[in-house]
């Protein structure tokens, strides 16, 4: 360089070309001409733009990445991306006993653990043959209902939250704070309570949760009122929920698409009446179904379904039947604490079933049920031993997954967002 | 403080010595001692400790059950709010805190490692549950403890921890903020040395000050972009 | 689900259409399963199709190690008009994992199958975009094989947490 004071003086020396002076990136930007966008742009070609919604993003429910493709807000492809926290939980199944594989399975859909037990122990128990007690199958489907209506609640917080109304957010998770004392006054834990079991229930309710979860149930109906009447009739809901997002109802069916998404879409679908599972049959409820199948439509079936869950509960505790909370069989289930100071039967099959396990004769059974998202299957198979073979599970978000891109084609990316919310997709079941 | 239920004598009194301060009639000693009374004297480091402590941004990075209780403390029954971190940043450039709430899986930590790196610094990494401290629950193949890949400050049991056991880390890290003088990882874990200089020469041509510094990425090197 | 006698007539009357798509028939504890020839899977389940399962409720791999042939693949199969359901397995070995794709039958198929791939190594003709759906694209290896090892990370105590690499203190 010829001059010492090269930074402070832009202009050239006398003799010293002006290309030394010029820096890469002047010349990086002289480089760039909008000749190609002005010839697309006279050819009237669509020009694509692709956006990557990261799995780091605050709207998309959990680690979900969308890879979008965009003309101008009109999203024209969407590809989602998932397996970022796919957690080996299926290969975990087959290393562990029966009973332990449980607490691994139940961490799958994170919002409905209760769910995710009764399908793998629903499984068990159609492959050894037990009978569940009436009074245990009464006792899950308390907790089955009390668990969607806190899935629903967890979904209706953060979708409002994702459309703006925050303050939802806080409502409902003052709700689900009530659902999960309940949980930890029957189970003692918040969250993947281990409640639900091969053969029953963990453990009968203690003296009190009947009359806590008729408070509840007297509050909850009065509370989604007061979220009705926040949403409803609200003019930003109905503008970007209402004719946003519709699938017919035969893509839908061929997409493999079950639960709220397909009831919104028209289709009365649901395992509860088709097929009735742990005595839901002596229950009258009704199934909400949607008209349209927009995402309007989601949002009422799904806020619909919690005062229909409300009544499911009450019923089952006015006609709680008196009896064990699990199968007698001591093969399976483990025997009363009481028992093992007086049977030496007892304290052996205690032994039995802490270290080794019980054992499972060879066949494989798919059992499915209604989860809050769609149907949750759970396909075990046993092949003798204390160890499952092959658990798998068959969630439904993954599924729903799929219907996602048919459901935001040439629709704005505000609706994207709007339709993922409405959509509820748990990526802890859909990653597994 | 100690709050002393004055009489209406003693206001009185501070009323006339206000006045007496303000037209100059205090004496020297008396002076000192008013002015004792009014100033809190500190360190400016402690100052801003106690300022980063209270005013914690945590970035919002869920990613399975731990996300759910961690929503949970910014809902009302334990309340975030009230210390001053309610306020979860989506960006990673305008968080302090990092809380790895879930599992971490193989496909999902160099994207968390991309964002502790975006995050400015002072910054800290809390651990949230048993999966990310250790592998939790599930000792498998497709996931990683977070300690492999950045630095933790705080690792919080549990599976999912209460909200509450999530508070008690949050509290814990603040007092680690307002207790602990030296900031930055680098400081905490003795890696002082290990700040990727690169391209040092292409920048130090021509430039003032800025050739000096040690974090300055050569163009193509796309760390911590 | 159809009883065993219904089964037995469903897998004749695939097996009149398709001479030899049907192996075998399993009734076990109410639920029916047809074994099937993983060559004709495809006309099979559209077969079936026709016939009312018009929903595929799940498609999922097992490994069947070490019973030949290794990798199973099972078609969940609903009518919903009858509310039946139907179980379709079909078996390849790992020399050659390769079955049609039913993408065009059940459009629903697409991530499922590509799990299977995933996770077993199945390789489905026809997929429009088979590729790794829940491992890392470059991951190698199938993780849900039983001869793959579940991994994992050694327990740290204090006796060993000192030689055990890659922990920052």
């Amino acid at each position: 360089m010829s001059t010492p004071d090269t930074r402070d003086t832009p202009v050239a020396p006398e003799g010293a070309p002006p290309q030394d002076r010029v820096s890469d990136y002047r010349k990086l930007e002289e480089s760039i001409t909008l000749a190609p966008v002005e010839q697309q742009i006279a050819e009237r070609k669509e020009e694509l733009l692709t956006l990557n919604m990261g799995p780091h993003h605050p709207a998309t429910h959990g680690v979900l990445r969308l890879l979008v493709s965009l003309e101008g807000e009109v999203v024209r492809e969407l590809r989602p991306v998932v397996g970022y926290v796919h957690t080996g939980i299926e290969k975990t199944a087959e290393d562990k006993a029966y009973w332990k594989v449980i607490p691994v399975i139940e961490r799958m859909d994170y919002l409905a653990y209760y769910f995710n037990g009764m399908a793998f122990c629903g499984a068990v128990e159609a492959l050894l043959g037990v009978e569940v007690p009436r009074r245990a199958q009464y006792l899950r489907v308390i907790h089955l209902e009390l668990n969607r209506i806190m899935s629903h609640l967890v979904w209706l917080g953060t979708s409002a939250l994702d459309l703006g109304a925050i303050s939802m957010f806080w409502y409902c998770f003052r709700e689900r704070e009530q659902i999960l004392d309940l949980f930890e006054m029957s189970s003692g834990q918040r969250m993947h309570t281990r409640y639900i079991q091969v053969g029953g229930v963990f453990e009968d309710i203690p003296a009190g949760f009947e009359a806590k979860v008729r408070d509840f149930c007297r509050t909850m109906p009065e509370r989604a009122g007061q979220y009705e009447a926040i949403l409803d009739r609200n003019e930003i809901v109905l503008r970007r929920l209402r004719n946003v997002g519709i699938v017919d109802e035969q893509t839908l069916l061929e997409l493999g698409v079950t639960g709220p998404l397909l009831r919104a879409a028209g289709n009365p679908w649901d395992l509860r009446k088709a097929a009735p599972y742990s005595s839901y049959g002596d229950f009258e409820f009704r199934i909400p179904v949607g008209t349209v199948g927009d995402n309007y439509d989601r949002y009422r079936v799904r806020l619909a379904e919690i005062y229909e869950s409300v009544k499911i509960v009450e019923q089952a505790l006015d006609g709680l039947p008196e009896g064990p909370y699990i199968t007698e069989d001591r093969k399976i289930a483990l025997p009363p604490r009481h028992e093992l100071g007086t049977s030496m039967e007892a304290l052996i099959h205690h032994f039995k079933l802490v270290t080794e396990g019980f054992r499972v004769p060879p066949g494989e059974v798919y059992y499915p049920i209604e989860g809050p998202r769609g149907e949750l299957g759970c396909f075990v198979r046993a092949d003798g031993s204390s160890k499952p073979a092959r658990v798998h599970m068959r969630d439904p978000s993954f599924v729903n997954l799929q219907a996602f891109r048919a459901m935001v084609k040439d629709s704005y990316i505000a609706d994207l967002i709007a339709t993922l919310a409405m959509l509820d997709p748990v990526l802890g079941g859909i990653d597994r | 403080m100690e709050m002393t239920r004055e009489s209406a004598d003693d206001l009185r009194i501070r009323q006339l010595r206000a006045r007496d301060m303000l037209r100059g009639d205090l004496g020297a000693a008396e002076l000192e001692r008013y002015v004792e009374e009014r100033v809190i004297t500190t360190t400016l480091e402690k100052a801003l400790n106690w300022a980063r402590g209270n005013a914690i941004f945590p970035a919002t990075f869920g990613l399975a059950c731990c996300a759910i209780e961690m929503m949970s403390i910014v809902a009302s029954r334990v309340d975030v709010a009230r210390f001053g971190a309610e306020a979860f940043r989506a960006s990673p450039r305008q968080a302090d805190l990092l809380i790895v709430s879930g599992r971490v899986s193989i496909k999902m930590a160099p994207i968390i490692r991309r964002i502790y790196d975006q995050m400015l610094e002072p910054k800290w990494a809390i651990a949230m549950g048993a999966c990310s401290s250790s592998m939790g629950v599930f000792n498998n193949y497709a996931i990683v403890p977070a300690d492999k890949f950045m630095p933790v400050d705080v690792h919080v049991p549990g599976c999912p921890p209460r909200p509450e056991a999530l508070m008690h880390g949050i509290l814990r890290l603040r007092s680690m903020i307002h207790g602990d003088p030296k900031m930055g990882w680098r400081e905490r874990y003795e890696a002082q040395g290990t700040e990727e200089v690169v391209g040092l020469d292409v920048q130090q041509q021509g430039r003032g000050p800025a050739s000096h510094a040690d974090n300055v990425y050569g163009p193509g090197d796309t760390a911590g972009a | 689900m159809p009883d065993a006698t219904g089964l037995e007539l469903l897998a004749q009357e695939v097996g009149d259409a398709d001479p030899d798509a049907v192996l075998d028939t399993i009734y076990f504890r109410e639920r029916a399963t047809l074994i099937i020839n993983p060559a004709r899977a495809r006309e099979t389940l559209e077969l079936l199709r026709e016939r009312g399962y018009r929903f595929l409720a799940s498609l999922h791999g097992v490994d069947y190690y070490p019973e030949e042939p290794r990798l199973g693949v099972l078609y969940e199969l609903l009518d919903m008009q009858r509310v039946d359901r139907l179980t379709v397995k079909l078996r390849v070995d790992t020399e050659k994992p390769e079955v049609d794709s039913v993408v065009e039958v059940f459009p629903t198929a697409d991530f499922q199958e590509r799990e299977v791939y995933d996770m077993f190594g199945v390789v489905f003709r026809g997929h429009p975009d088979l590729r790794r759906i829940l491992m890392p694209e470059d991951y190698e290896g199938h993780p849900q094989r039983r001869d793959f090892p579940v991994g994992g990370e050694p327990v740290l105590f204090t006796y060993n947490e000192d030689s055990t690499p890659g922990y920052t203190k």
